[in-house]
């Protein structure tokens, strides 16, 4: 079960600045590819699919994920900064479960 | 059987030859079968040009639960990431909207053993670059 994501973010920005954000969530990203050592069944895939952030409702980056990615997705990506506003982090697995964060970056 | 001491030797030796061989995008020559089909459906029957886009990999990773990789390409609206040698090649599909800063992004991916790490970017013009990564593994992981 995944706990609170933890983003980084700078506080402020001047406008246009390109920034770099970094992302960690706790997932256990159950790639498909292991086997029930009692049964030697594939224990049947369970990962994050879907990483959007979006900026004042604007997307930023949208990530697919595939069984490869690491266990505890880690993302680091940049975005250029327009103006003040709330930075929207949404991960989403494939359970249907949704995780969310919000950071608010200021002008300065 | 009874292997002689200069049989055994030889044998040896041709094992390590055949080990320094570097995994090479070039001289595996077009990907196979599953790799193909994952580059097919992100592009198409388009020629994919080496260059252009910047793939880091470790050329060493001790552990292949999780191996950094880090991945540009100016002016790509989305990379695919694939892993020649996992039993699924899809890693990962990058899009990169109106406010990403630049079309770069790092992760930390799972590779089940050795092999070629493939980053094919899709340019905003529709055309599509690529560049690939020898990584050696010296644990897979990929599961239990």
């Amino acid at each position: 079960m995944a706990s609170k994501p933890r983003v980084k973010v700078p506080k402020s920005a001047a406008v246009g600045d390109v920034i770099t954000i970094k992302t960690l969530i706790n997932h256990k990203m159950e790639s498909g590819q292991r086997k029930d050592k009692k049964t030697g069944e594939k224990i049947p895939q369970q990962i994050i699919d879907s990483f959007v952030a979006t900026f004042n409702g604007t997307e930023v980056v949208n990530f697919t994920p595939a069984g490869a990615i690491s266990a505890n997705p880690f993302f680091e990506f940049t975005m250029k900064v327009p103006a003040a506003g709330d930075l929207h982090f949404v991960w989403k697995d494939q359970k249907g479960d949704v995780f969310e964060t919000t950071k608010s970056i200021a002008i300065g | 059987m009874d292997l002689s001491r200069r049989h055994a030797l030889a044998l040896g030796g041709a094992a390590v030859t055949i080990s320094l061989i570097p995994i090479n995008l070039a001289q595996a020559a077009a990907h196979s079968g599953k790799t193909a089909e994952a580059i097919k459906m992100f592009a198409g029957d388009a020629d994919v040009a080496e260059g252009g886009v910047e793939l880091t990999a470790p050329e060493i990773a001790e552990n292949g639960n999780t191996v950094p990789i880090a991945v540009s390409a100016d002016g790509a609206a989305s990379i695919l990431i694939v892993a020649d040698g996992n039993p699924l090649p899809d890693v990962i599909t990058l899009n990169f909207g109106e406010l990403a800063g630049s079309s770069s992004a790092s992760t930390r991916i799972r590779l089940a053993g050795s092999q070629n790490v493939v980053a094919i970017a899709k340019m905003a013009d529709g055309s599509f670059k690529s560049a690939s990564a020898a990584v050696k593994v010296t644990i897979g992981g990929c599961g239990g």
